[in-house]
C-alpha cells in the first residue's frame, strides 16, 4: 500500500543524505520526494511516498525515527490528510490543438503559464492521479516535458505535525 | 582543544595513526600527558583495538585517523562495531575547510563514506563548536543502542593559531535524540503474566544484556524462575555458562539442546537479542511456531523486525529486568512447577546429546576442540578471550565457557577477519595485568598480522592461540558440506610462513605444537612467560568441522549433527 510520510529533520548539511541514504541502504523504495525549510529557519520538512505491507511500513517510520536528524514524523496516510502536488507541463499547441488544450486545462483547473507561438506550459495542482489523468487526456498532443514537485501533504483537522 | 575536550570526556587512551590533515592535532599530543595515544601499523587496527577496549570495559574506544587513505582504512573497524553497536568515536582529519570539493590530496568524503555504518556522524565547521561536537558524539556512541560516532575535522579547524574561549559543555540535550528508558509497566506486566503462564518457558539472550550490563540482573531472574536460557554468540557471558541452567550457545552453530528448546518452547523472552539470521536460520516462518514472543530492547527498530513479538517492550534491559523481578514478585500467578519438571526431563535427554563432544584421534593430531579446552583449562576460564572469525571461533565459542560478562570479545555481526589481534590489544591495554588471549586461526591472523610491532612498543604479553589448519576452515567446510569437496580458493598449505620465526622476527616468542601429548605442557609454558607475547601455533586436524550446523532453509530444530548425522 502507498503511504505518505512527513519528516521534520534538523535543517543541517547531511540530513537529507541520511535520509535518503536509509531507503537505498534498506532496501525500501522512494516514490517521490520534497523537501524545503519551514516556517522554523533550523527545521526541514520532509515528504516522501513510498509503498510496502505494514511490517514494511513499520520498519520504515522506526528506522528513519533511529536517524539522529529526524525530529518528528508522521504517516499522513494513517488518517484524514490533503495531499497536492504540481506539476509544470510543457505541451505542443498549434492551431486548433491550442483551444483543445486550453479547454482540457480548463477542465483541470489547470492555468496557463506561459506560452509560445508553439507551445504551452500548464501549471496544474492536485493528487498524483489527477495530475497522471491530466496527461491522459491529453491524448493524441505532444507532451515535450513534464516536471513534477513530488507528493506534498498534511494532516486534516486540528492535528499539527511540530516540536 | 579537541585533545582537552577528549580529557574533560574522562578519555584516557586513544588509538590512532598520524598523517597530514591531523599534525596539528598531534603536536598537541606531543604537548600533554593525560591523554596516552597508542600506535597503530594501521588504522584498521586502531579501531579493533579501540573496539576491543570498549568491549572488555564498557567504555567508548577513541580513534585518531587522517584524512582519505587513514579514514578509509577505519571502515572497516566502524562497520565492525556498528553491527555489534559498540560505542567508538573516530576521530578523522580533513582536508582544510576551502579545499574540501576539489579532490584534494588526501581527500575523501568520510562522513559519506561512512553514513551508512556510523550511528551519527559530525562535521566540524569552527573551532569553536569543537567541545559541543565531542560532547554530542560521547552522548550519542554511549546512551541508547550504543555504536560509532564520525567525527570529521578539517585541518584549519585544529589551527593552533586560532585561539579561542574554552568551556567544555557539562550536559547536552538533542531534541531529536531521546534515550529510550524504563519499559512500558504494562507490557511488562504482560511478559511477566506470559512467563509465568509458560509450560516450556525459553530465555534467549544476546550482546544487548552485556552492553547494557544488564547480565547480573538476567542471572537474577533466570534463577529466580529456574528456566532454561541460551545466549547469542554476542550475548556468550550474560549468563553463566558452567551454569546448569544454561543450555551453550544457540544457532547456526548453536548446541542441540539450546536449539531444540528454541523450537518447541511455549514463550520465549528474547532480550538484548536482535533474532539475526544466524539465530532464527533462513525462514524465519519455521521459527518457534507454539512460542508466545517477548521481545525486550532499547531500539524499538529491532522489535518485530524479523520475527514478529506479541509482547514488545522498549527500555533498557537493566531497567526492564528490574521491572520484572519486581512484578515476578508482586504477582499472584506462580511457575508451574510441574510443567516445569516435564521440561526439564526432555531438555536434559536432548542434553545427553553430548552434541560437541569430540572423539580424540588415535594418531595423536590435536582436535581444535582440544585446544580450546587446554586454553580454558589452563586460564581457568578466566582470560579475556578475543577472536577472529571462521572455525576456531565457533570453537571457541562452544568450548571456552564463559561465566562472566565482557569476556569473550568477538566480531559477531561482520564477522570481520583480522579483528582478533588488534582487539586483544585494546583488552590489553584496559586491563594490562589480565590475561590477554587471541583464539585466531593461520587465516584471520594473516589479516592484521603488522600489530605485532605495536605489542612490541607497547610490550603486550598477548597469548596468541593459533588454531592452524592450513585452510580457510569454514569456507572449506561449506565447500565440503554444498559445494562437492570443490576446495576453490580456500587452502594454501604450501605458502604458509614459519609462524614460530615470524613471532621471533618481531622480538616475540613463538611455539609449534604438533602432537596431543605435547598439547598441555607447551600451553603452559607459553601461558608461564607472563610478560612475553607468544604465538602459539597448534597444528590441528585440517579436517574436523563446526557441529551443530543448521540445516539452511531449516527450522532451528534442523541441524547437522556429525559428519554422518542430521536431526
Amino acid at each position: 500500500m502507498r503511504h505518505i510520510i512527513s519528516v521534520l529533520m534538523e535543517n543541517e548539511p547531511g540530513a537529507l543524505s541520511r535520509v535518503v541514504g536509509l531507503f537505498s541502504q534498506r532496501n525500501y523504495n522512494i516514490d517521490s520526494l520534497t523537501v524545503a525549510p519551514t516556517e522554523d529557519s533550523t527545521l526541514s520538512r520532509l515528504t516522501l511516498t513510498t509503498s510496502g505491507d505494514d511490517a514494511r511500513i513499520e520498519q520504515i517510520t522506526k528506522h528513519l525515527n533511529r536517524i539522529v536528524d529526524v525530529v518528528k514524523l508522521v504517516d499522513l496516510t494513517e488518517g484524514a490528510h490533503i495531499e497536492r502536488e504540481l506539476m509544470l507541463i510543457k505541451v505542443k499547441a498549434i492551431g486548433a490543438q491550442r483551444a483543445e488544450i486550453k479547454r482540457t486545462a480548463d477542465i483541470f483547473r489547470g492555468q496557463i503559464v506561459d506560452m509560445t507561438q508553439s507551445v504551452f506550459t500548464v501549471q496544474l495542482t492536485g493528487t498524483g492521479d489527477k495530475l497522471d489523468a491530466f496527461i491522459a487526456a491529453l491524448g493524441d498532443n505532444t507532451v515535450l516535458e513534464v516536471a513534477r514537485t513530488g507528493v506534498s501533504g498534511i494532516a486534516r483537522g486540528d492535528k499539527v505535525l511540530g516540536l | 582543544m579537541l585533545i582537552r575536550a577528549l580529557h574533560d570526556e574522562g578519555v584516557d587512551i586513544l588509538f590512532g595513526y598520524p598523517g597530514g590533515a591531523v599534525l596539528h592535532i598531534y603536536d598537541a599530543i606531543f604537548q600533554q600527558d593525560k591523554v596516552e595515544h597508542i600506535l597503530v601499523r594501521h588504522e584498521q587496527a586502531a579501531t579493533h583495538a579501540a573496539d576491543g577496549y570498549a568491549r572488555a570495559t564498557g567504555k567508548p574506544g577513541v580513534v585518531l585517523v587522517t584524512s582519505g587513505p587513514g579514514a578509509t582504512n577505519a571502515i572497516t573497524g566502524i562497520a565492525t562495531a556498528y553491527m555489534d553497536s559498540i560505542p567508538m568515536i573516530v576521530i578523522s582529519g580533513q582536508v582544510e575547510s576551502r579545499m574540501i570539493g576539489s579532490d584534494a590530496f588526501q581527500e575523501t568524503d568520510m562522513v559519506g563514506v561512512s553514513r551508512p555504518i556510523v550511528k551519527h556522524s559530525f562535521m566540524v565547521q569552527h573551532a569553536s563548536e569543537i567541545p559541543s561536537v565531542v560532547k554530542k558524539a560521547f552522548h550519542l556512541a554511549t546512551t541508547g543502542r550504543p555504536g560509532p560516532v564520525v567525527i570529521d575535522v578539517p585541518k584549519d579547524v585544529t589551527d593552533p593559531k586560532v585561539k579561542l574561549p574554552y568551556e567544555y559543555p557539562k550536559d547536552i540535550s538533542l531534541r531529536s535524540y531521546q534515550v529510550p528508558g524504563k519499559g512500558h509497566s504494562g507490557q511488562i506486566k504482560k511478559a511477566v503474566e506470559a512467563l509465568l503462564s509458560a509450560k516450556r518457558p525459553m530465555i534467549y539472550a544476546g550482546g544487548g544484556v552485556i552492553q547494557g550490563n544488564g547480565a547480573e540482573l538476567l542471572t537474577k531472574l533466570t534463577r529466580k524462575l529456574g528456566y532454561p536460557i541460551t545466549n547469542t554468540l554476542m550475548g556468550l557471558g550474560a549468563y553463566p555458562a558452567t551454569d546448569k541452567q544454561f543450555l551453550g550457545m544457540l544457532g547456526m552453530h548453536g548446541t542441540y539442546e539450546a536449539n531444540m528448546a528454541m523450537h518447541y518452547c511455549d514463550v520465549l523472552l528474547g532480550i538484548g537479542a536482535r533474532f539475526d539470521d544466524r539465530v532464527t536460520n533462513s525462514d524465519t516462518s519455521k521459527f518457534c511456531p507454539d512460542a508466545t514472543i517477548l521481545h525486550v530492547d532499547i531500539d524499538p527498530a529491532s522489535i518485530s523486525k524479523t520475527v514478529t513479538a506479541d509482547v514488545p517492550i522498549v527500555g533498557s534491559v537493566t531497567a526492564v529486568l528490574e521491572e520484572m523481578l519486581d512484578q515476578l514478585g508482586k504477582s499472584k500467578s506462580k511457575v508451574d512447577k510441574e510443567a516445569l519438571d516435564i521440561w526439564w526431563q526432555q531438555i536434559e535427554q536432548w542434553r545427553d546429546r553430548k552434541c560437541l563432544a569430540v572423539a580424540p584421534s588415535t594418531d595423536g593430531r590435536i582436535k581444535p576442540q582440544q585446544a580450546v579446552k587446554a586454553v580454558y583449562e589452563i586460564t581457568k576460564g578466566d582470560a579475556y578471550v578475543s577472536s577472529d572469525v571462521g572455525q576456531h571461533q565457533m570453537f571457541a565459542a562452544q568450548h571456552y565457557p564463559f561465566d562472566k560478562p565482557r569476556r569473550w570479545i568477538n566480531s559477531g555481526g561482520l564477522g570481520t577477519m583480522g579483528f582478533g589481534l588488534p582487539a586483544a590489544m585494546g583488552v590489553q591495554f584496559a586491563f594490562p595485568d589480565a590475561i590477554s588471549v587471541c583464539i585466531t586461526g593461520e587465516g584471520s591472523f594473516q589479516m592484521n598480522l603488522q600489530e605485532y610491532a605495536t605489542c612490541m612498543q607497547y610490550q603486550l604479553p598477548i597469548k596468541i592461540i593459533c588454531l592452524n589448519n592450513q585452510a580457510l576452515g569454514m569456507v572449506k567446510q561449506w565447500q565440503d558440506m554444498q559445494y562437492g569437496g570443490r576446495h576453490s580458493h580456500s587452502t594454501y598449505s604450501e605458502s604458509l610462513p614459519d609462524f614460530t620465526k615470524l613471532a621471533e622476527a618481531y622480538g616475540h616468542v613463538g611455539i609449534r605444537i604438533e602432537h596431543y601429548d605435547e598439547l598441555y605442557s607447551k600451553l603452559e609454558e607459553a601461558f608461564a612467560l607472563k610478560d612475553k607475547l607468544v604465538f602459539v601455533d597448534i597444528a590441528v586436524d585440517p579436517d574436523e568441522h563446526v557441529y551443530p550446523m543448521a540445516i539452511k532453509g531449516g527450522a532451528m530444530k534442523d541441524m547437522v549433527l556429525s559428519k554422518t548425522e542430521r536431526t
